[in-house]
């Protein structure tokens, strides 16, 4: 319930969160990470760049939105441009420019979620290439040592990723590995000083499994813990106890990585669980199909209705595509080829989901978190009696009532 | 009473202000250079001659949003919209009802309004006495004069392309028949939308530019010529001259003879031309204003121009710069035609192909020296990464790379003609020119 059952942990490794402010009712906190690439206010939502861009936006448009922290993938990366290029290049910072904060994960969500021939044993994870048809193994050795070279802020343990739709002994297996995986990472990780590893809590929709591997993983001495092995296609019931029961067991003054959530809905609710960083996909994806994220959901702009539409996506949107442009512009412009218009909306969403962020997190700092959690349900459902049964429920389980 | 005429004087003094007008500093060897003052709604505005006008597609520089616009330097004063790809639209623009340059989020850029997108030339057949088409997403927008000027009311640009027939220069051998009707059909067009802008409040401050046409027939091309300049019409648009390079070079003569027919104090612009060894040719034939899709169909190949314009390096530089052209010329010509989606262009000894394994570590930026965004910031690597793994970026910075680099060719042409030394720059060009 409150922050103060959580356990602190034992030992004596510099923090890299500072707490600013905790919710009396809920699990919310608000704070600051100390990254080698400045500061980052959290909750923080951090956009994905996989590919070390964030698709059509440049660095100064990134920037400029406040964003201090965002993704990028070792496994494509990994193939392309490969990290002695990103080395040579001064690690992706250099790269691609970017003056602020990168985080990366291991590889391993994708070696399984994209590529239909991979195989995991104790080793690693074996798979062909899809551009070479070549075969390699990515090991917890070869991950650690990939992210040395793009010498990210944050990076991520490689972990035996089962999705949570799985269930049976494969799950179990799954979850004690990401331990053993969890210290072959640490022993090879050469840079503890410049790099932040943080440890991927496993363990699938299994109460008991997941317990024990909070238990061991919050043994080990990492500067973060991810919560993952969710986001996938379990039911948000499920979804929510086990991001509870993570942040119940996980040490107050270390950071809680939630995996894959990005949804605002979801965004209000596990910042309320105790969560204070998330990633999607989400926000840029749609934004390239013509979806603009707004407080009470998302404007399809494609769609005929937008057509004498004269108004900005969001008037209380202070992003420039908001302050220039309006739906029936943007509706016109994305019936065309030029993928401007692709980039206008990547701007918005990306800006909706920092604006969102940041509302959470003053709300937090002013000791008005429930109030901001029942207005946000207000304005997304119409009604805050009207949010998802799952949330509600998620949200009554740390204090906040809706009603 | 005096304060009455103190207001009349004030209002005719404002009419008059919005009458742009074309001032030139200088005439060199055929090449003209000077302003065109008192543009746009205000009248305060102005253009530099030779110049170019800000390719853009639906409204928007392609790839572009404001923010990454504005990083670039010297983008033109003034913008090309097409009606191609707005005619579709103009019931919205006209619910609208505050001009198409607040629509597209540029209200203070200059607008010029061409019948056709440069880049993707519509299929031929389709123009009558009565009617013009052009292609949008939706299909084909046949116009008549009067919804051609009621489309052109909705978009209020300050300049646009009278309705023409460009179809004469279609075909590889024009009969006079055809060149004739182009001319005759024109003008047609022409005394139509200038007795309709008449009666039209909300085109008062907008400007129609003639349009010459006539093939490849001369006799027709004077015609049209002579016949356009005795009309109040704000400037000359040279139509049907594009081309391969080699259609380009017969149809020069004609270029030269036609605007020998047309009056001085007018800007002459010309459409689908925009390679830089062309603009030289058309400029040193009276020609003052050039659209700049070329950098855009470059950056689709995923190609940076690269060209030389500095025509008075320092010694050092141009050694250097000497052997570096030499080199660009031979890998041209080893390399084989690029395929590229929607602009079947070969690509040119101006530029560079980002793709080529060669720029795979290649810390540089696309041209030493440069000031734009993305050479500031960014090296060829980076762009070889988001070419090879299909990143939309690649567009963007390629784009911001591509215009600024034409806007400063153009810049260095007025330059050039300033100082007297347009024979060097063009000999530059010309040594550039595959």
């Amino acid at each position: 319930m409150a922050a103060a059952a959580s356990p602190s942990s034992m030992e004596s490794a510099p923090r890299i969160m500072r707490l600013v402010a905790e919710c009396s009712r809920s699990r919310a906190r608000a704070g600051e990470l100390r990254l080698p690439h400045g500061p980052v206010a959290t909750p923080v939502f951090m956009p994905v760049g996989t590919q070390a861009t964030m698709k059509g936006i440049t660095a100064e448009q990134l920037d400029a939105l406040g964003c201090r922290i965002c993704l990028g993938n070792t496994y494509h990366l990994g193939l392309r441009p490969g990290p002695e290029l990103i080395q040579k290049a001064h690690g992706l910072h250099g790269f691609m420019n970017w003056p602020h904060n990168l985080l990366t994960d291991s590889g391993g969500f994708q070696m399984v979620s994209l590529v239909s021939l991979s195989e995991v044993t104790e080793e690693g994870v074996r798979f062909r290439s899809p551009y070479d048809g070549e075969e390699t193994l990515l090991s917890p050795e070869r991950s650690v040592e990939i992210q040395n070279a793009l010498g990210s802020d944050i990076i991520m343990q490689l972990d035996d990723v089962v999705s949570s739709t799985v269930t049976g002994p494969r799950v179990e297996e799954a979850m004690f590995r990401s331990i053993r995986w969890l210290d072959r990472c640490i022993a090879a990780h050469r840079r503890p000083d410049q790099q932040n590893l943080f440890a991927i809590i496993q363990g699938g929709l299994d109460a008991h499994l997941r317990a024990t591997c909070l238990e061991e993983m919050t043994k080990r001495d990492v500067p973060g813990f991810a919560i993952g092995g969710l986001s996938g296609g379990e039911s948000k019931n499920q979804f929510w106890r086990m991001v509870a029961l993570s942040t119940a067991r996980l040490p107050r003054d270390k950071p809680r990585y939630l995996m894959g959530v990005g949804y605002a809905t979801d965004l209000v609710v596990c910042v309320a669980l105790g969560c204070d960083m998330f990633d999607c996909v989400f926000p840029t994806r749609t934004a390239r199909f013509g979806s603009a994220l707004v407080p009470t959901g998302n404007l399809q702009l494609k769609k005929k209705q937008y057509e004498k539409d004269f108004r900005p996506i969001d008037p209380e949107c202070a992003c420039p595509t908001c302050q220039t442009h309006s739906r029936a512009f943007l509706h016109v412009l994305l019936h065309s080829d030029n993928t401007a218009a692709l980039h206008h909306l990547t701007v918005h969403n990306i800006a909706y989901q920092l604006q969102l962020m940041s509302a959470v997190r003053a709300s937090i700092v002013e000791k008005r978190f429930p109030d901001f959690v029942r207005h946000f349900m207000g304005t997304m459902y119409g009604d805050p009696t009207l949010c998802p049964t799952w949330a509600t429920e998620a949200l009554a389980s740390v204090g906040i009532t809706l009603a | 009473m005096e304060l009455l005429n103190l207001m009349l004087f004030s209002y005719q003094d404002l009419e008059e202000s919005h009458r742009m007008k074309l001032s030139l500093t200088k005439v060199v060897n055929g090449c003209r250079l000077g302003k065109i003052k008192n543009l746009g709604k205000t009248g305060d505005r102005t253009m530099d001659v030779p110049g170019c006008l800000l390719y853009t597609k639906t409204g928007s520089a392609p790839h572009l949003t404001p923010h990454t616009l504005h990083n670039i330097h010297k983008v033109p004063a003034m913008a090309q919209l097409t009606l191609s790809s707005l005619a579709e639209h103009h019931e919205v623009l006209a619910e609208y009802k505050e001009g198409v340059g607040k629509f597209i989020g540029m209200p203070e850029s200059l607008l010029y309004c061409s019948l056709h997108d440069p880049v993707s030339p519509c299929p031929a057949g389709y123009v009558t006495n009565k009617s013009v088409s052009v292609w949008g997403v939706g299909g084909r927008v046949e116009m008549t004069v009067s919804k051609f000027m009621a489309i052109q009311q909705a978009l209020q640009p300050d300049w646009f392309q009278c309705l023409s027939d460009g179809e004469a220069s279609c075909a590889e051998a024009t009969s006079i028949k055809r060149a004739r009707k182009s001319v005759d059909r024109s003008l047609l067009f022409l005394d139509n939308c200038l007795r309709l802008q008449e009666e039209s409040e909300a085109l008062q401050r907008s400007t129609i530019i003639g349009v010459i046409e006539g093939g490849d027939v001369m006799e027709e091309r004077l015609r049209s010529a002579r016949e356009t300049a005795k009309r109040p019409v704000g400037g000359f648009l040279l139509d049907g001259f594009q081309g391969d390079p080699m259609t380009l070079e017969t149809r020069l003569h004609l270029l030269s003879s036609v605007t020998a027919e047309l009056p001085e104090d007018k800007p002459r612009l010309i459409c689908s031309v925009s390679r830089p060894d062309e603009v030289l040719e058309c400029i040193e034939r009276g020609v003052d204003l050039f659209e700049s899709f070329f950098p855009y169909q470059v950056t689709e190949r995923g190609c940076a121009l690269t060209f030389s314009f500095d025509y008075q390096p320092n010694p050092e530089e141009t050694l250097l710069q000497q052997n570096g052209t030499q080199e660009e010329i031979k890998y041209v010509h080893q390399t084989k035609k690029i395929k590229t989606t929607g602009c079947n262009q070969e690509m040119t000894s101006f530029e560079i192909n980002l793709k080529e394994k060669k720029y795979q570590g290649d810390f540089e930026p696309l041209v030493r020296g440069c000031s734009c965004y993305c050479c500031q910031n960014h090296t060829r690597a980076y762009i070889h990464h988001l070419l090879v793994t299909n990143e939309l970026l690649a567009g963007v910075l390629l784009m911001m790379h591509n215009f600024e680099h034409y806007f400063g060719f153009f810049h260095s042409i007025r330059e050039a003609l300033k100082n007297d030394r347009l024979a060097q720059l063009k000999e530059l060009i010309r040594r550039q020119a595959s």
